[in-house]
């Protein structure tokens, strides 16, 4: 078995595999808050909630509607964007003219209710949800052994951040979006719906942070707390990408879950802070962020 | 001003009385440390206009240092309370040197991700007691001479502790560095096109509150004995937002108002409703985003004045 720095290089392809996976999910949910801030101006610190409503819509359906896995990677986020629409038009849209930081503060509450409730119901230790028959394998790639769940991770998650990305920067519908970032009520002038415009927004950032919970429902214990420490790790990475790009959400989302994943190798102790290490030396050297602009 | 002046009359009266009122001492004691908690929030949100959300990492350093040094090293209380402001001093001098670069929610998300950074230390650390923390802290006594294990005299250090705190934090805002602060918040061009240095200002403000945040921790941990990893988790820096929000940020006593109803609200509530806690915390944030921006002191104020116009 071939070595470097004395680690087999099985365990070091491994470990980066899975920060992969990681990185996946950073990247879907650094992209749902970057497409949420850039047409609402708001910071959805609900975000990690979302993630865990839509684990636990999965895990529900599973286990009392009898929902399979691919109906639920579907109707989950479906749903969950749904419960966003009705939130934003309930809470959200009566703060668009204040400060940006009321909407952290805003969705940091709706946060707190959210887990709050998910707690109360389920309790605080984690369930299981089964990996899908036909995922169940292992790809055999010659120099490593891949589980073809976690292939498939990688995979659905590039599908989506690529499309979401074609969407917003190809497409007329994109166009309109990003026509009401810069402004509003000449968009609005022309007879574009912009508050539709908006709360289907947020309906689909939601939808994405929901999408991400049920792709990794099967990998991680289904939690009420699973989102929140994780929310915390993305908005370092969309500090560290700069919040205005879209492109730049996905590829630090990546890189970052791989950078994870190595020092998992190196020196485990720090895989935890490691991100919010680089995010301080990004911010020292280039303060707007890898991608952004000031 | 009669009126505060009688309110604050009133209020001292109250607070010297409490022992005798039957009220618990070391519940009180836990309030008047989260209100110094939230007053040194307040000094950089509501004067500083700078929303940070990762205090509670301040709060916490202090009562590990504290509650460490008094049980490991045997300090005095006055050493180890010391140690414990110096330490989340510093540990806000570096944040601030980073976190100040950006403004508004970028900074929010900084001293949140630092923040975090410091509650996986903590977790870590070989000196923290990971997750069962430093339980059972002797209280010691103060410089030697005054001992602090009866809650009645604990309970009167702690009062002592809070007033000076309070009245350091009204020193400071009314002091020319208090009024360049308040320009900055309310209009940072400005600011700089006089010729302040902003980023001084910003910082000094930044340090300062992390250190006031310390001393509140590390009379914490002595009033309660113990540091826990609650007391630097994401929660807790909520939950101080919360005090300061609801009590009414950018005024004096507003955040001492906030304290008390949250604080109250945790210990009674938490028997009556049990874990629905979190969601009630979480739907008065809510409210008073929506709809009780100027907190509980903030809409006396106005309404106040609205009457004498």
């Amino acid at each position: 078995m071939t070595e470097i720095f004395g680690i087999p290089v099985a365990v070091i392809l491994g470990q980066l595999m899975l920060g992969l996976v990681n990185g996946s999910f950073y990247a879907i949910l650094s992209l749902g808050l970057a497409v949420i801030f850039g047409l609402m101006g708001i910071v959805n610190f609900a975000h990690g909630a979302f993630y865990a409503l839509g684990a636990f819509a999965a895990l529900l359906g599973l286990q009392h509607l009898g929902v399979n896995y691919w109906a639920a990677l579907l109707l989950s986020p479906l749903l969950i964007g749904a419960l966003g629409i009705v939130i934003e038009r309930l809470f959200l849209r009566h703060i668009y003219q204040l400060e940006p930081l009321y909407g952290l503060l805003l969705t940091f509450g709706i946060a707190l209710v959210i887990e709050g409730c998910l707690h109360q119901y389920f309790g605080a230790s984690g369930q299981s949800y089964p990996v899908p028959a036909a995922l169940r394998g292992v790809l055999n790639l010659g120099f490593m052994i891949l589980p073809l769940y976690r292939a498939w991770v990688i995979l659905v998650s590039l599908i989506v951040c690529l499309s979401v990305w074609f969407i917003i920067e190809r497409t007329r519908l994109g166009g309109t979006l990003r026509a009401a970032t810069e402004n509003a009520p000449l968009l609005q002038a022309f007879g574009v719906n912009v508050p539709l415009l908006v709360a289907v927004t947020y309906g689909g950032g939601v939808a994405l942070a929901a999408l991400a919970g049920v792709l990794s429902a099967p990998v991680i214990l289904v939690s009420p707390q699973m989102g929140s420490s994780l929310v915390i790790v993305v908005f370092a990475v969309v500090v560290i990408g700069g919040m205005g790009s879209i492109l730049g959400a996905i590829v630090s989302g990546l890189a970052l879950g791989v950078i994870e994943g190595f020092t998992k190798v190196i020196y485990p102790e720090a895989s935890n802070i490691v991100v919010f290490l680089i995010m301080a030396l990004v911010l020292i050297v280039r303060p707007a962020g890898l991608f952004g602009r000031e | 001003m009669r009126a505060a002046w009688a309110f604050y009359g009133l209020a001292g009266l109250f607070a010297l009385a409490v022992p005798l009122l039957g009220i618990y001492p070391v519940f009180m004691m836990k309030l008047l440390c989260f209100a110094m908690f939230a007053c040194a929030y307040n000094l950089l949100l509501g004067f500083g206009g700078m929303l940070s959300f990762g205090h509670a990492a301040y709060f916490g350093v202090s009562a590990y240092a504290t509650a460490w040094l008094a049980s490991v090293r045997g300090w005095d209380a006055a050493a180890c309370i010391l140690a414990g402001v110096g330490a989340s001093a510093l540990i806000g001098l570096i944040v601030g040197i980073i976190a100040i670069r950006r403004r508004g929610i970028y900074f929010a998300m900084i001293t949140l991700a630092l923040a975090q950074l410091i509650y996986f230390v903590c977790l870590e650390a070989p000196f923290t007691g990971g997750e069962n923390g430093l339980q059972g802290v002797p209280r010691g006594s103060l410089l030697g001479v005054l001992p602090l294990r009866s809650d009645v005299l604990l309970y009167y250090v702690v009062l002592a502790a809070f007033l000076a705190q309070y009245l350091f934090i009204r020193r400071v805002v009314q002091s020319p560095f208090g009024q360049v602060l308040k320009a900055i918040r309310d209009n940072e061009p400005r600011a700089i096109s006089l010729g302040y240095d902003v980023n001084r200002y910003r910082l000094l403000a930044f340090v300062l509150s992390a250190a006031l945040a310390g001393f509140a921790g590390s009379l914490k941990a002595l009033v309660l004995s113990f540091a826990t990893l609650s007391d630097v988790q994401q929660a807790t820096s909520g939950e101080v937002i919360l005090m300061t929000l609801l009590g009414g940020t950018g005024t004096f006593f507003g955040p001492v108002a906030g304290a008390a109803v949250v604080v109250t609200l945790e210990e009674y509530l938490s028997e009556i409703v049990g874990g629905w806690v979190t969601v009630i915390i979480g739907g008065v944030f809510v409210a008073c985003v929506l709809t009780f921006r100027r907190g509980i002191v903030g809409s006396i104020l106005g309404l106040w004045r609205r009457a004498r116009s």
